[in-house]
């Protein structure tokens, strides 16, 4: 099983990265773009075959190193 | 005084902070990351600057889960003096020892120049020896130093006089270089005994080479 973990700045904390990304956007003329987040992803490939446990688990993983709560949020995504 | 250098993969000033407190009389060891204890009789303990396990993640987050860091983490909770510069800061808040976050520079540079401080707070065991509002000049050299913590959490630092150090011009007026939460440049914990900067008072020891302050706020930690 596949654990795909997608890492952000949380809402409210500036992302410069994003901001920087918008500008040269701008730029560009793709004036269209109303915003852009900048994040991370992380693709796990895991033995456990359990759904329910392989979630459980890279919860676990994300709480304690793979983003850091105080500015990060996280999505999980499992798939086959 | 007996001090202890924490030196990860990656780490690059642990020589600089070796001589610095050498400097000011003290014994020094170098403690590799493997390690997972602390010598007896170790007063103080410093995470030096650098780049530990190339700030792959986050800067700081591998760093958080070496042996050495539950050794530094035990020492903290005992009460024992604990200093991290620059990266070591972002270790320290990587594991909790001190509150916040440090993000990537507002303007995205990495910023390597001298940089005026103001002293907010005196009265715990590293600034002992400034007064409130003096002004210090040293260097910085960071990418990640833009301190992050939400509303509630400046409000108790305040309130805990938790805030040490925030960047200003020479005249002491508040200048953000990295946007940083009101400018904050240093902070300890409620305890007052873990303490966090981005700039790098190990690099302020000789006049020659552009500042001394440096030295007078390490010698802060011979009189505590």
């Amino acid at each position: 099983m596949k654990a795909i973990v997608n890492v952000f700045l949380k809402a409210g904390v500036l992302d410069s990265q994003g901001k920087a990304v918008h500008h040269a956007l701008d730029s560009l003329k793709f004036d269209s773009v109303t915003e852009v987040r900048v994040g991370k992803q992380i693709v796990l490939s895991l033995s456990e075959t359990d759904e329910a446990k392989a979630r459980a688990q890279v919860e676990q993983m994300c709480e304690a190193l793979l983003a850091n709560t105080v500015i990060e949020e996280y999505s999980i995504e499992l798939c086959s | 005084m007996k001090v202890g250098i924490v030196q990860f993969p990656g780490t690059n000033c642990e020589y600089d902070t070796r001589y610095a407190f050498e400097q000011l009389g003290c014994t020094t060891e170098i403690l590799w990351h493997k390690n997972n204890t602390i010598s007896d009789g170790t007063d103080l303990l410093v995470v030096a600057g650098g780049f530990s396990y190339g700030d792959y993640l986050r800067s700081g987050a591998i760093a958080r889960f070496s042996p050495i860091m539950r050794a530094v983490i035990d020492f903290a909770k005992r009460g024992g003096k604990v200093l991290g510069i620059c990266n070591g800061f972002q270790v320290l808040t990587e594991s909790r020892l001190l509150p916040g976050a440090l993000k990537r520079n507002e303007h995205l540079h990495f910023l390597s120049r001298h940089h005026h401080l103001k002293v907010v707070s005196n009265d715990n065991p590293f600034l002992n020896r400034f007064t409130c509002n003096d002004i210090v000049n040293i260097p910085i050299a960071h990418h990640d130093g833009n301190y992050y913590i939400d509303e509630t959490g400046l409000k108790e630092l305040y309130n805990r006089d938790q805030v040490l150090l925030q960047y200003c011009d020479a005249q002491g007026n508040v200048s953000n270089l990295n946007g940083s939460v009101d400018a904050i440049a240093g902070i300890c914990n409620a305890q007052k005994n873990v303490f966090g900067l981005m700039p790098h008072p190990e690099r302020a020891m000789e006049a020659i080479l552009g500042s001394a302050d440096g030295k007078r706020m390490l010698e802060g930690f011979l009189s505590a």
